[in-house]
C-alpha cells in the first residue's frame, strides 16, 4: 500500500531530526572533550605527546568516517561488546570530530604570535598559567570560524548513521520515501531541515568573525 | 658584588657563531646601553639574560640568579628581571589593567585589592592613569610601550631589559617613552638595553658597550667612548648614527 506524503510524515522527519541534532551534540561534546586532549597534546613541550598526537590525528583524518562506523559497531559487537545502534553511531563521529577538532584548535593554538609565549613566560609564568590566561583566550577567538565550519560538516556527516539503522533524518526520509513514492516532496523536506539546522550556525560563525574582528587593530 | 655576571658566554644559530665569548659586569644601579649593527649579537645577548636563548658555553648569573634552561629556575629568575620587548607585546584581549596585574595575581598571589591598587601606581609611573580600562589596540604605540613597561615594573624587578623598545615607534612617540625610562634610571634600577638612541646612551647611560661580531669590541663609560672613541669602527659606528 502507498501512502500519501502529508502533514503526519513531514512531522515524522521533523521528529527524527532529533536524533541528528543529539548525535551532533554528542559528537561535538565527546569529540571535543577528546580534541582538547589532542590539541594540548600536539603542542605540548614532550615529544612523545606531539607525536601521539600527530598520529592519532593523521590515523583517524585518513579513514573514512564510515568505516570507524562498521568498525564502532560491527567490529565491537564482534569483540563481544553489544552497543545500541545509536551509541555505536555517537562513538564513531565522537572519534572523527575529536581528530578534526583537535587539528583545528592546534592551528589555533600554534597561529598566536611566539611573542605572547614570550612576554608572558618572562613574567613568570607556568606553562600551564601562559595556556590558560594567554594563549587559550586568543586561540579561542582564530578558532571559532574553523570550528563552526567543522559543526556544520558534522550535522551533515551524521546522515551516514542511516546505514546502521539508526532512524536520524537521513533514513527517516529514506522510510517515507520507501512508503510514498514521493522522493522530491521527501528528500526536499529533509534538505530543508538540514538547511534550517546548519544554516544559523553559519550564521552566527560570520557574526562572531565580525564581532572579534572589530576588536582586532586594523 | 655585581648584579650582572656574564662569563665568557657562546652561542651559536646552526654554523653562525653571534656571541663568540662575551664576557661584562654590571653593578647595581648601572645603565647599561648596548650599541652595535644588526646582527652584532646585542639583542641575543639581551634575550640570554632572561632565558629566553640558551647559550652553548661559559656562564651568566643576574640578580642573584644563575641562568639555566631550567623552567622552575628560570621562574625565579624572571621574577627579579624584566623584559621590554621592540613590538610590545601586551596581551591583545586584556586590558591595560589586567595587562599590568595579570603576573602578580598569578605569581605573587596579590588578591583582587591590591592589584588595583598596584595597577594604578605602576600606570601613574608611566603617566597613563587614564588608560586603566582602555584595551591595548586603542593606544598609540608608544602609549602601549609605556604599558608594555608598567606590566614588567609590576613584578618589582631587580633588573630591567630593554631590547630595541624605542625601534618600532615613530619619533615623536620615541620620546615620551625615553622619558619614562630617563625617569627609571634616575631612580636607581640596573638596566640594560640594546639602542639605537645615541643621545640616550650618551646622556642617560653610564656603561655603554659597542657589540661587533659577537664580541664586545669597545667598553666604557659614554661621555669618554663618545668624545674619543677607542677603536675605529666605533668612530665610523658613531658617525653614522649621529648623521
Amino acid at each position: 500500500m502507498i501512502r500519501d506524503y502529508s502533514l503526519a510524515e513531514a512531522l515524522f522527519l521533523l521528529d527524527s531530526a532529533k536524533w541528528t541534532i543529539l548525535l551532533t551534540l554528542l559528537a561535538t561534546l565527546f569529540g571535543g572533550l577528546l580534541g582538547m586532549v589532542v590539541a594540548l597534546a600536539r603542542t605540548s613541550t614532550s615529544r612523545l605527546l606531539q607525536q601521539a598526537a600527530t598520529g592519532y590525528i593523521a590515523t583517524i583524518q585518513g579513514i573514512p568516517v564510515l568505516i570507524l562506523l562498521f568498525l564502532s559497531y560491527f567490529g565491537l559487537s564482534r569483540a563481544g561488546f553489544n552497543l545500541p545502534a545509536i551509541v555505536a553511531a555517537s562513538v564513531s563521529l565522537s572519534i572523527y570530530a575529536s581528530a578534526y577538532l583537535g587539528d583545528i584548535w592546534r592551528g589555533a593554538i600554534q597561529s598566536v604570535p611566539i611573542q605572547q609565549w614570550e612576554a608572558s613566560a618572562s613574567l613568570a609564568l607556568t606553562r600551564a598559567q601562559q595556556f590558560r590566561t594567554v594563549i587559550i583566550p586568543q586561540a579561542v577567538r582564530i578558532s571559532v570560524p574553523p570550528t563552526v565550519g567543522f559543526l556544520v560538516q558534522l550535522v551533515k556527516n551524521t546522515s551516514i548513521v542511516s546505514i546502521v539503522s539508526v532512524v536520524e533524518l537521513t533514513r527517516a526520509g529514506q522510510l517515507i520515501n520507501n512508503a510514498t513514492f514521493q522522493p522530491f516532496p521527501v528528500f526536499i523536506t529533509v534538505a530543508a531541515i538540514y538547511f534550517a539546522i546548519c544554516f544559523p550556525l553559519s550564521w552566527s560563525s560570520r557574526y562572531l568573525e565580525r564581532k572579534f574582528n572589530a576588536n582586532r587593530p586594523g | 658584588m655585581p648584579i650582572v655576571q656574564v662569563d665568557n658566554l657562546h652561542k651559536r644559530f646552526g654554523s653562525l657563531e653571534v656571541l663568540k665569548g662575551i664576557s661584562l659586569t654590571v653593578e647595581r644601579g648601572s645603565v647599561v646601553a648596548l650599541l652595535g649593527r644588526s646582527g652584532s649579537g646585542k639583542s641575543t645577548l639581551l634575550r640570554c639574560l632572561n632565558g629566553l636563548e640558551t647559550f652553548d658555553s661559559g656562564s651568566a648569573e643576574v640578580a642573584g640568579h644563575k641562568v639555566t634552561a631550567q623552567p622552575a629556575a628560570l621562574r625565579e629568575l624572571r621574577k627579579d628581571v624584566g623584559i621590554v620587548f621592540q613590538s610590545f607585546n601586551l596581551f591583545p584581549h586584556l586590558s591595560v589593567a589586567d595587562n599590568v596585574t595579570l603576573a602578580p595575581r598569578l605569581v605573587h598571589r596579590l588578591d583582587k585589592a591590591s592589584a588595583a591598587a598596584l595597577a594604578e601606581e605602576m600606570l601613574a609611573r608611566v603617566g597613563l592613569s587614564d588608560k586603566l580600562h582602555a584595551r591595548p589596540d586603542q593606544l598609540s604605540g608608544g602609549q602601549q610601550q609605556r604599558v608594555a613597561i608598567a606590566r614588567s615594573l609590576a613584578m618589582k624587578p631587580k633588573v630591567m631589559l630593554f631590547d630595541e623598545v624605542t625601534s618600532a615607534l615613530d619619533p615623536e612617540l620615541t620620546a615620551e617613552v625615553l622619558v619614562v625610562m630617563e625617569r627609571l634610571a634616575a631612580d636607581g634600577m640596573t638596566m640594560l638595553l640594546v639602542t639605537h638612541e645615541m643621545g640616550f646612551a650618551r646622556g642617560v647611560a653610564t656603561q655603554s658597550v659597542f657589540m661587533l661580531d659577537g664580541r664586545i669590541h669597545e667598553a666604557g663609560p659614554p661621555a669618554e667612548m663618545f668624545a674619543h672613541p677607542g677603536t675605529r669602527e666605533f668612530q665610523q659606528f658613531i658617525g653614522q648614527s649621529l648623521k
